[in-house]
């Protein structure tokens, strides 16, 4: 029965046909996609590697981060607060300083205005004297007409005048 | 499976009509009708339209007592004889075959005709070769490292890898890189033949993988592809299997079964995509000629009848879907299970 005997016509043709596909499919068709595909999971699984790689940096990147700026905040801090001491202290020398020069400035004046008013007093003592002088003389031109009276004023002032001396 | 399949819709509406386009004689010659479909022929018949057969002829190449011959299919038509060359009728010697008379003699020429399963063959052939060329050219024009296929190519990288991953990297091993051209080869070419067998319509629905020459190339190249590339421990085992010595000695009995085995792997191999082929295209084919062969117990019983063919021949056709793929499947599989057995290494003590 022809269904079960291979026919040696069709036999021929399946051979030549069969090899040629194979020879086609086997330089241009199948090895191209395959080593295609395998080429891109290569390239897949390496750039899975490099993400986990990069974010394995990351990770030790951010943690560095962190540390930074931890340790910046405490730079900061302590140099907010050295700066608010020296802020304090210059103040309180400024302060201090101020109020000495004040003090001097005080005192000095103080010395001065007891000095004018030395001069002053000196001033007006020593113009009242000549005042008086002149007033005395006026007076005693009137008076001491006679050579008594004269001499016995000049007694009187002279002994006044040294009374004057020693008390002074 | 042609006319059938697509006489089969009007066929349920009005019966007569499908019926006379069946048989010139009025009544189905089942014979004829299946082995007309799954068998192999000269010219490829591909509808009656009206009683006018419609079959493209093809070539006849034959090497008789006078030398080579090549002429058209056309020629042997309704059993005429063209330069001493005819086609042997029914209960003759070579039945259905080209054949020669010599004086009273009848003798069978050396025939390499283009027969339809030969031209079947190569429609089929160039189809998958232009498929898969497409889906490599993809390939081509693009940098296939930065991106991956869509649409067709993707479809074909997609068969072509789970292929590939699936059956002939799991089941070969190490180096199956050397044995996967063949094996997808293998695995495509039977689709393809496959599918198109589904097909009920030209070029498609030739029977060619459901053709024990067809299955029996495939078989040997197997054979070979696992008997020689073998290595030293596949020909220990099957010389010198790992058993009880008495079942070595005197009596050879292991290495008998042993040397048995390595044929009938590609012998079962040859007849199992043959028959579940052969099997799918006979179902087909039997569930439509119910349409045909109730034509005459009237219009009711026809019809009736002709509904549930047609539902089972859908129901047959998507089953067949699946054994296309299937046997394909198992073909590739079974093979590279075998060569995956001829390359194993020794198990470590």
């Amino acid at each position: 029965m022809s269904l079960i005997t291979p026919d040696f016509g069709l036999l021929f043709w399946m051979t030549l046909i069969f090899a040629t596909v194979f020879f086609v499919l086997a330089k241009f068709g199948f090895p191209i996609i395959t080593g295609m595909v395998d080429e891109r999971n290569a390239r897949i699984s390496e750039s899975l590697r490099k993400a986990r790689e990069a974010e394995a940096a990351l990770n030790e990147l951010s943690v560095r981060q962190k540390e930074m700026i931890e340790q910046a905040r405490q730079e900061q801090a302590a140099i907010l607060k050295d700066a608010a001491q020296t802020r304090d202290a210059l103040i309180a020398q400024a302060k201090a300083q101020a109020s000495d020069e004040a003090a001097k400035i005080v005192s000095q004046a103080r010395t001065q205005i007891a000095a004018e008013k030395e001069s002053a007093m000196a001033e007006v003592r020593s113009q009242l004297a000549e005042l008086s002088v002149a007033v005395a003389e006026k007076v005693m031109r009137t008076q001491l007409e006679s050579d008594k009276a004269q001499v016995e004023l000049v007694n009187r002032m002279v002994e006044e005048l040294s009374r004057n001396q020693k008390m002074n | 499976m042609a006319i059938a399949m697509v006489a089969a819709a009007p066929a349920a509406a009005i019966p007569a009509s499908s019926h006379d386009a069946t048989e010139e004689s009025g009544e189905l010659d089942m014979h004829e009708y299946l082995f007309g479909h799954i068998g192999d022929s000269y010219g490829w018949h591909v509808t009656t339209i009206n009683g006018h057969h419609v079959t493209i002829p093809l070539p006849v190449i034959v090497h008789g007592k006078s030398g080579w011959h090549v002429f058209s299919s056309s020629k042997l038509a309704h059993g005429e004889s063209y330069k001493g060359f005819r086609v042997a009728e029914d209960g003759e010697k070579y039945a259905g075959k080209v054949v020669e008379q010599v004086g009273s003699d009848i003798v069978k020429p050396f025939d390499i005709s283009i027969t339809k399963n030969v031209f079947g063959l190569m429609v089929n052939s160039l189809v998958l070769v232009i498929l898969v060329l497409l889906g490599a050219r993809w390939y081509k024009k693009h940098d296939a490292r930065e991106e991956a296929p869509k649409g067709f190519a993707g479809i074909v990288e997609m068969m072509v890898m789970m292929v590939e991953e699936d059956i002939i990297k799991d089941c070969v091993g190490k180096d199956y890189k050397r044995y996967s051209p063949y094996l997808l080869t293998a695995f495509f070419f039977i689709f393809i033949n496959n599918l198109m067998g589904i097909v009920p319509f030209f070029p498609g629905g030739a029977n060619i993988t459901g053709n024990i020459a067809i299955t029996l190339f495939l078989a040997v190249c197997t054979f070979l592809a696992v008997n020689l590339f073998g290595n030293k421990h596949y020909y220990k085992d099957i010389i010198w299997p790992e058993v009880p010595s008495w079942l070595k000695v005197p009596l050879p009995i292991m290495p008998l079964i042993e040397i048995i085995g390595v044929f009938t792997k590609p012998f079962s191999l040859m007849i199992r995509l043959f028959a579940n082929i052969l099997a799918g295209h006979i179902m087909i084919l039997g569930v439509v000629a119910v349409i045909f062969l109730t034509a005459k117990m009237g219009i009711a019983m026809n019809a009736g009848l002709s509904v549930i063919a047609v539902a089972f021949g859908i129901f047959l056709d998507v089953l067949e879907l699946l054994v296309a793929f299937l046997q394909a499947y198992v073909f590739t599989m079974l093979s590279s299970v075998f060569i995956g057995l001829s390359r194993q290494e020794p198990e470590a003590e």
